[in-house]
């Protein structure tokens, strides 16, 4: 029997998608062990009606803190406590990067072990065993922890279901450890530059690094024009946090995560954080000078050359064939 | 001030990863590299030298690695570093994310850093996560995946994007920092820098000097254990065009788009 606490990422009155699946997959976890899964929430007067929602997902109770929303350590302040109290075994973060920073804080905190990216987690003996992909995702290993283990999700690794269940709530008060008292959140959620829509396009022409400036983008709209209809110019975190392109645009582990009919990538290598938002889309284009980037393991069609030369006359040839 | 900058050596990128079937451990033999995220971290360390508000009076290299980690060091010291500390130890050998992180907190624990920075990720490892470990044993905030860094007095304000935008958090020092590689544009290292870094003073440490607990760390202190890797289900290789000649290149990619209603 193990039981196991997951943390639930707030903002604005809702729980994060993927913590929300983290408890949905923890919940049928703790169930095969025997065991209860538990939800762990940290913020700002987080009314208990909406925490006890939280038991619609799977959890048995939700532990309530109050402290800073969007850092790391106050929520190892509290998961620590609680896991410590009640005797908890595990515990389990959905996709993001506040979920990184916690789990592997809470990891040196407990002497636990953690393993991150986790794509699956499987019970034997009672214990739970992490998959996580690695080296690229040219391989799975598997993560068997020798007591407490502390395991994160990989971005959309775990589906969130409702089961009509509802959560006690407990309030719950930690003392904040030095560390967490000397950061200070003075903004959240700040959205930088023009309010693009990537996520209800069918085709998505996603740029990144390779078109070397911001101007790059300028061929990337030509060619969405000439798809014409439902199609969006979507970027990389490397080309956002340059200012190339607004952030909403943005694809990938803190960004959106998008599932288009086509994904049209120019200049995109193909890292994990940016695949695991697109990988869903239903067909996968790629161009790229080097042969060797990650993103044509991934690709249905890799077009190995260079972007200047060869989005200009896609964009011609589009609307030549949208034209005729 | 003193800041620390932690480095890694990786294999080189070009260098296809695997694992070493033997020993269940990832292949660390082949051409190695210093992690390049790990330069925009010494970056930051020179610009925060040079820009002043602080009084910066020594930057320190810091890795934690086999013997042949130095080249690491000598690359670090080469961009900017004044001097660096090697970590290595055979009962180090093994040591999983959690123990490494513990052991590198002991080594940086004796420097009194003001700021320690590292990479945004290791080129092999991809855990993103060391600076959270080393944060919570140094008793330091910390803050990952840093994009912008502006010094107010005895603080840092900080910006990166987490889950839902661009956060801003202020980060008293003495803090840990990991940042992203949007923050900087590293230098080259002059010739002479490239030749003279092996003048610079490097110190090793076994574990014990460190202070390490050997209980804590290695293949047997670790608390988690990695294994039975295997292939991830196979996806359908997709197909590659090599762009020769661009107009029948173009048609093939219009061709292959036709055929699927995508256009
Ligand atoms: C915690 C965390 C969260 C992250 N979140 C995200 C996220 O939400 N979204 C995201 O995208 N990334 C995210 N990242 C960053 C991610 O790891 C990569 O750094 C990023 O996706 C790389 O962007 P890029 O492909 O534009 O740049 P690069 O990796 O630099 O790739 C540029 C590519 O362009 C190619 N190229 C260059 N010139 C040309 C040319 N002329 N023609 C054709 N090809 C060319 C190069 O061969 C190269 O493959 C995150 C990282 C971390 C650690
Ligand atoms: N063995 C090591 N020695 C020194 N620094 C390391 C080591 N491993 C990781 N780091 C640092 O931690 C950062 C993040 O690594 P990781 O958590 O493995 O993705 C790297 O960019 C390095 O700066």
């Amino acid at each position: 029997m193990a039981d196991i606490l997951i943390y639930a990422l707030h903002h604005e009155g809702t729980f994060n998608k993927n913590s929300l699946g983290a408890i949905t997959e923890g919940a049928r976890l703790a169930a095969e062990t025997g065991g209860q899964a538990h939800a762990v929430v940290v913020g700002q007067e987080i009314p208990d009606a909406l925490a006890a929602t939280l038991g619609d997902y799977g959890a048995a109770k939700v532990f309530k803190a109050e402290g800073p929303e969007g850092l790391a350590q106050p929520v190892v302040d509290v998961m620590a406590q609680v896991m410590e109290e009640n005797g908890v075994q595990y515990a389990l973060f959905g996709g993001g990067l506040v979920g990184f920073e916690a789990g592997a804080g809470l990891a040196a905190r407990l002497r636990a072990g953690v393993t991150m990216e986790v794509t699956g987690v499987i019970v034997e003996d009672g214990k739970l065993i992490a998959q996580r992909p690695i080296l690229g995702d040219s391989a799975i290993s598997q993560s068997r922890y020798r007591d407490k283990g502390i395991i994160v999700g990989r971005l959309n690794a775990f589906e969130a279901k409702t089961s009509g269940g509802s959560a006690e709530v407990v309030a719950v008060e930690a003392e904040p450890s030095p560390q967490a008292a000397r950061a200070v959140i003075v903004s959240r959620g700040e959205q930088r530059g023009a309010d693009v829509d990537i996520e209800g396009a069918g085709t998505l022409v996603a740029g990144g690094r390779g078109l070397g400036n911001a101007d790059g983008f300028g061929l990337l709209e030509e060619l969405a024009r000439a798809f014409g209809g439902n199609t969006a110019v979507a970027a990389t975190r490397a080309v956002v946090d340059a200012g190339w392109y607004p952030y909403a645009g943005q694809i990938g582990q803190t960004g959106k995560t998008v599932a288009p009919k086509l994904y049209l990538a120019a200049g995109i290598s193909g890292a994990i954080q940016h695949k695991v938002g697109m990988q869903s889309s239903e067909n996968i284009v790629a161009i790229n000078k080097d042969a060797n980037a990650p993103i044509f393991e991934f690709s249905d069609l890799g077009v190995v050359g260079d972007l200047n030369k060869i989005v200009p006359k896609l964009t011609e040839a589009i609307a030549a064939k949208r034209g005729a | 001030m003193k800041i620390c900058v932690l480095v890694k050596e990786v294999p080189d990128a070009a260098v296809t990863k695997r694992i070493d079937p033997s020993t269940g451990r990832m292949d660390r033999s082949g051409e190695k590299n210093l992690n390049p995220y790990d330069t925009h971290a010494i970056e930051a360390a020179m610009q925060l030298k040079e820009g002043g508000e602080l009084q910066i009076d020594e930057i320190v290299a810091v890795t934690m690695g086999p013997e042949s980690a130095v080249r690491a060091l000598h690359k670090a010291v080469s961009l900017g570093a004044d001097r660096s500390i090697h970590l290595t130890d055979p009962v180090l050998a093994g040591s999983d994310v959690a123990a490494t992180g513990y052991a590198l907190a002991s080594a940086l624990g004796q420097e009194e850093p003001d700021l320690v920075l590292l990479g945004q990720q290791s080129d092999d490892g991809e855990c993103y996560t060391i600076g959270a470990v080393v944060a919570e044993h140094l008793g330091m905030p910390s803050l990952t995946q840093v994009v912008k860094m502006d010094v107010t007095g005895e603080a840092v304000r900080c910006e990166r994007q987490a889950e839902y935008g661009y956060d801003t958090v202020e980060v008293r020092l003495p803090a840990v920092i990991s940042v992203g590689d949007a923050i900087n544009e590293p230098r080259y290292p002059s010739l002479k820098a490239i030749m003279g870094a092996k003048k610079k003073p490097l110190q090793t440490l076994a574990a014990v000097d460190a202070g390490i607990d050997t209980s804590m760390v290695g293949a047997d202190g670790s608390q988690v254990r990695c294994g039975e890797f295997r292939a991830p289900p196979q996806k359908a290789a997709g197909q590659i065009i090599e762009d020769d000649d661009t107009n029948a290149t173009v048609g093939k990619i219009v061709a292959w788009l036709d055929e699927r209603k995508l256009i």
